[in-house]
């Protein structure tokens, strides 16, 4: 299973499916925008003009690169909720996320189902990856400690491909040792390189596992699972957007919303799955799930205060 | 002082003691960072205690998000 389809997800699955997996899950909250095509590898410019969610363009694509791979793609923000139904059966879970919060969610699910993930991310020139089983490695909990904040993102520094494809090659050489249960050649290590500094280190990080970690300790809470800790907002990795989520999916009539929002000053768009309503320097999407994408703002404030003027 | 950090020799002044200096130095100390010495991984907790001399090799790693 990969969770997200933007640069890492888009390369995985391309890899594993030409590699004929059997089963393949993905799961994405986006859709396809011009920047990601400068390395989202499974999308085109039409998407992109078309706004169609990542989930269905990498399906269209992997179907037509292996048409015997079973894939299964979800127009989805996982959280726990999510998480907890698609992980049935799941052998292995890639970590193509952009933000700690779906990482630590990821972490607890692997360990409350004993399941494999590999922690991969990239920024600008700079790439980290680090294989975690439970019962044997740490966990990125024991790792971490606390969740990371401000930290460099795509959104700050930008991202160069050949990055995306070195992680990539660390994440999916990984996979295949997995998934041909080959464990006696992980690499058991955190690995990490910056192309553009010409440097490369490989730590081992076992001294790192704690007995009494929340995660995967003697015995686990799993904290990121409780409501309490799962987030409603997020600044979107790369982008001038901020999304919001309500606690629970609600099916949004979009029908019935393009009629109310094409009363207000601004231009309304919609297809299947989305609708988009520009007005002054701000752009409004929202989703049959009822999330909304609010673009030209970074301030999660001052993206809360559109969302309850437009959509109540 | 000269240290070797990921790869590269750097020179620091004098008054960068400990490791936990020395990643205020590089402006870190905000980032979750993982420090290797010298091959030894170090615990967190032990960055404000360990003591850095010249020629010492250093690695350090930290945790982005971005994907």
């Amino acid at each position: 299973m990969i969770i997200g389809a933007g640069a890492l997800g888009t390369g995985s699955a391309e890899m594993l499916v030409r590699a004929g997996i059997g089963n393949i899950t993905i799961a994405d909250r986006d859709y396809v925008e011009w920047s990601n095509l400068q390395r989202q590898q499974l999308y085109t410019e039409e998407e992109a003009e078309q706004r169609t969610p990542k989930a269905v363009a990498a399906k269209k694509r992997l179907t037509a690169i292996n048409s015997e791979v079973k894939i299964r793609c979800h127009v989805m923000d996982v959280s726990v909720e999510e998480m907890e139904q698609l992980v049935g059966g799941v052998d292995l879970i890639l970590d193509a996320s952009d933000n700690f919060d779906i990482r630590m969610i990821i972490n607890d699910i692997s360990q409350k189902h004993r399941i494999p993930w590999i922690y991969s991310a990239c920024v600008g020139s700079y790439g980290i990856n680090y294989t975690i089983i439970p019962g044997k490695t740490p966990c990125l909990n024991c790792l971490l400690e606390n969740v990371p904040m401000g930290s460099a993102t795509c959104d700050t520094v930008g991202i160069i491909s050949p990055a995306v494809q070195m992680v990539l090659s660390f994440q999916i050489s990984e996979a295949l040792k997995i998934l041909v249960e080959d464990r006696l050649h992980l690499r058991n290590k955190l690995v990490s390189f910056d192309l553009w500094k010409n440097h490369q280190s490989s730590i081992n990080v076992d001294k790192f596992k704690k007995e009494d970690c929340p995660s995967c300790g003697a015995e686990p809470s799993y904290p990121y699972l409780s409501f309490s800790n799962q987030i409603k907002t997020a600044v979107l990795c790369g982008r001038d957007t901020v999304q919001i989520r309500p606690s629970r999916p609600i099916d949004r009539d979009l029908e019935s919303l393009d009629k109310a929002l094409s009363k207000q000053p601004g231009k309304v768009s919609r297809n299947p799955y989305l609708l988009s309503f520009s007005t002054e320097e701000y752009r409004l999407v929202i989703f049959k799930d009822c999330r909304v994408l609010i673009h030209g703002t970074k301030s999660i404030p001052e993206a809360k205060t559109l969302y309850h003027r437009y959509l109540g | 002082m000269l240290l070797t950090v990921n790869g590269d020799q750097v020179e620091v002044p004098n008054t960068v003691k400990t490791i936990a200096e020395l990643l205020q130095h590089f402006e870190m100390h905000h980032k979750v960072v993982i420090v290797e010495k010298n091959a030894e991984i170090l615990e967190k907790a032990e960055h404000t205690a360990t003591l850095i001399s010249d020629k010492d090799k250093i690695e350090l790693v930290h945790f982005v998000g971005g994907g």
